[in-house]
């Protein structure tokens, strides 16, 4: 039989722990939803200062609730605010200017070093697939004409005159360079994310890609150098070839490491070593994303502006030694250092 | 990839979404993953608002093209572009919320799964690969679209191909999409919400007072089913749960069931803790019949 009694009613654990603790876990609530609403900045020094002790008084709390509370609204409160309180502490990054400076003087360069292997690889890729184009289309021209599509072209093919070639190389148009350049931006950097993200189908995508761009490149070379334009053009291409080239191949490299990592592993986890690969090679992705940006302006601008074989190659030549040195003189210091 | 996935935690039971997460202090969070419709939704949020971007921002540059310089609003349109299509999900993801404006209505967020700091590799890297899950599908249905039923096998294999890629989050426990796999990365439901109100101290009215045989018939299961029933808005479902505490402890009725389950719960929560805190715990009613 129920009764009803007068005395007071059961005095819980739980409702005693709320007791005691409520005030702090309200004040960490407050304390975060302020920070999420607008951010960090907008707390005092002494909310600052208390974040972490009101973090870890929570903390404590949702292991003793967990443990000896039956009062399952308290321990859903506490893990929400502890998970809230978590992202807050742990999960930001600092400062927004610092990340940006490290990119720069240490991750970038650090990232394209390390992929160096990789690198080598998709540079003779390329090579391969420019030799070979350069031999098919020097025995048999029409193969210009499977490799090269017609959008692309332009008008030089192989039934081209010397003299339209020529012009396509030094004629200088003075308006719509800089929404050329934006263009040729727009397109290069889609395609180099492109060839990194296709890495994950075991490279297999991302080698065609590489091996494709140096086809079209080899038939390039080979139609100028049948009417005797071979230098000309070599150096029309090198004001920002060096540099977009380069760019494309550090891309395939990137979309390299994430394929191989995930068929052959070594010594880790696949799981581990795909992530480990993946945020090396997204970092070096980013630098490759400024280095067409740099590219598109050497093309779109650059090679409007200058005209002489010797200077275009001259520039071409200075920005690949710049490249050079920032990855592997710069870059190389801070892998080693890193992978210590 | 399936060894290392079946090694995270496993609850027993059904599959659900929760997931061990410690903290250096040792301590497990239990974190909610986003499920695949939450983020289907997410991303689908994020879309319409990156094209009313783009639409606004192209109407923009339109009258200013009209108005002043062509040349200048048609770089600036290329380069916004490509900004808002790469940077849009990494710019807010590396931001202190760890989340897009979609997955922020959605109370989503992005972590790292190993607890450390989310870095910019890592949102770069979940990022890139939308190239393959998103466009890459979408570029072939264009290229469909565009040439018509010409090579319609080879159009169907290039579906499935890329169908592998944008369904990927559906074919493994932890709704991982090929970015988070990438970048080592979970997308977890956080929502704030406000401390419940403490069921057994209500006020101090006289309260019942059960026999020990009628508290001894649930455990811990049904004490928080019962905290289910109480705190939710269901009365059938209050009077049903009432009826049968009262039939099993052979209990009379007397009319109020809100007052009997809140008094039941008190009393029940009371003589379970107790146990507790001397080593005895009652996991559910079949524990308590032993």
């Amino acid at each position: 039989m129920s009764a009803f009694v007068e005395a007071a009613p059961p005095l819980l654990n739980a409702s005693r722990f709320r007791a005691a603790h409520e005030a702090d876990w309200a004040r960490l609530d407050v304390l975060l939803r302020r920070i999420e609403k607008r951010s960090v900045r907008a707390l005092s020094e002494d909310d600052l200062l208390a974040l972490p002790l009101l973090y870890r008084t929570t903390l404590s709390s949702l292991s003793v609730a967990r443990e000896t509370s039956l009062d399952r609204a308290v321990v859903d409160y506490l893990e929400q605010l502890c998970a809230r309180a978590y992202f807050q502490l742990y999960g930001v990054s600092g400062s927004a200017w610092r990340d940006v400076r490290h990119f720069f003087t240490h991750g970038w360069p650090a990232a394209v070093a390390s992929l160096w292997r990789e690198t080598v690889v998709m540079a003779v890729l390329t090579v391969l697939g420019a030799i070979a184009a350069y031999w098919l289309v020097r025995s048999d021209p029409s193969w210009y004409y499977g490799i090269i599509p017609e959008a692309l072209a332009g008008g030089r093919d192989p039934t081209a005159s010397p003299e339209a070639l020529r012009a396509t190389l030094y004629k200088t148009q003075s308006d719509g360079l800089g929404t050329f350049a934006g263009f040729l931006f727009n397109h290069n950097a889609q395609i180099a994310i492109f060839a990194f993200a296709l890495g994950f189908a075991f490279v297999v995508p991302t080698a065609l890609l590489i091996l494709y761009n140096g086809l079209m490149l080899g038939a390039m070379i080979a139609v100028f150098a049948s009417k005797g334009l071979g230098p000309n053009f070599l150096a029309w291409l090198a004001i920002h070839g060096t540099t977009e080239m380069f760019a494309i191949i550090v891309s395939g490299a990137a979309g390299m490491r994430i394929g191989t990592a995930i068929a052959f592993p070594g010594g880790q986890s696949r799981m581990a070593a795909l992530v480990q690969a993946g945020r090396t090679a997204a970092v070096a992705v980013a630098g490759v994303v400024l280095m067409l940006a740099v590219a598109a302006i050497l093309e779109g601008i650059g090679r409007q502006v200058v005209t002489r074989d010797a200077s275009r190659a001259a520039i071409g030549l200075a920005m690949l030694a710049v490249w050079l040195v920032y990855y592997y003189g710069i870059g190389r210091r801070h892998a080693a250092r890193a992978s210590q | 990839m399936r060894r290392a996935l079946r090694n995270s935690p496993r609850q027993d039971g059904p599959a659900t979404l929760r997931r061990g997460f410690v903290t250096p202090e040792g301590v497990d969070l239990q974190l909610e993953l986003g499920g695949a419709g939450t983020r289907a939704s997410a991303f689908l949020i994020d879309v319409v608002l990156m094209l009313c971007v783009l639409v606004a921002a192209s109407l923009g540059l339109f009258a200013f093209a009209v108005a002043a310089r062509a040349e200048l609003a048609g770089i600036l349109w290329l380069i916004g572009a490509f900004c808002l299509r790469n940077g849009w999900f990494v710019l807010f993801e590396t931001s202190g919320r760890g989340a897009t404006p979609g997955k922020r209505l959605m109370g989503l967020r992005v972590i790292a799964r190993d607890g450390a700091r989310l870095t910019g590799g890592a949102v770069l890297a979940r990022n890139a690969m939308r190239e393959i899950e998103v466009f890459l599908p979408l570029s072939f249905l264009g290229a469909q679209a565009a040439m018509g039923t010409a090579d319609a096998f080879l159009t169907i294999f290039a579906l499935l191909w890329t169908g592998i890629f944008l369904f990927f989050p559906l074919f493994n426990r932890d709704r991982l999409r090929i970015g988070d796999l990438v970048a080592g990365t979970w997308v977890v439901q956080t929502g704030a919400h406000a401390l419940a109100a403490d069921l057994a101290m209500v006020d101090d009215r006289p309260r019942r007072a059960f026999p020990e045989a009628a508290l001894r018939l649930y455990g811990e299961f049904e004490l928080q089913a019962l905290e289910d029933v109480i705190r939710g808005r269901d009365g059938l479902a209050r009077t049903a749960v009432a009826a049968t505490i009262r039939r099993k402890a052979g209990l009379p009725d007397d009319g109020d069931d809100d007052g009997f389950l809140t008094d039941y719960y008190a009393a029940l929560c009371a003589r379970l803790e107790s146990g507790m805190l001397v080593g005895r715990r009652q996991t559910d009613k079949y524990g308590a019949a032993r």
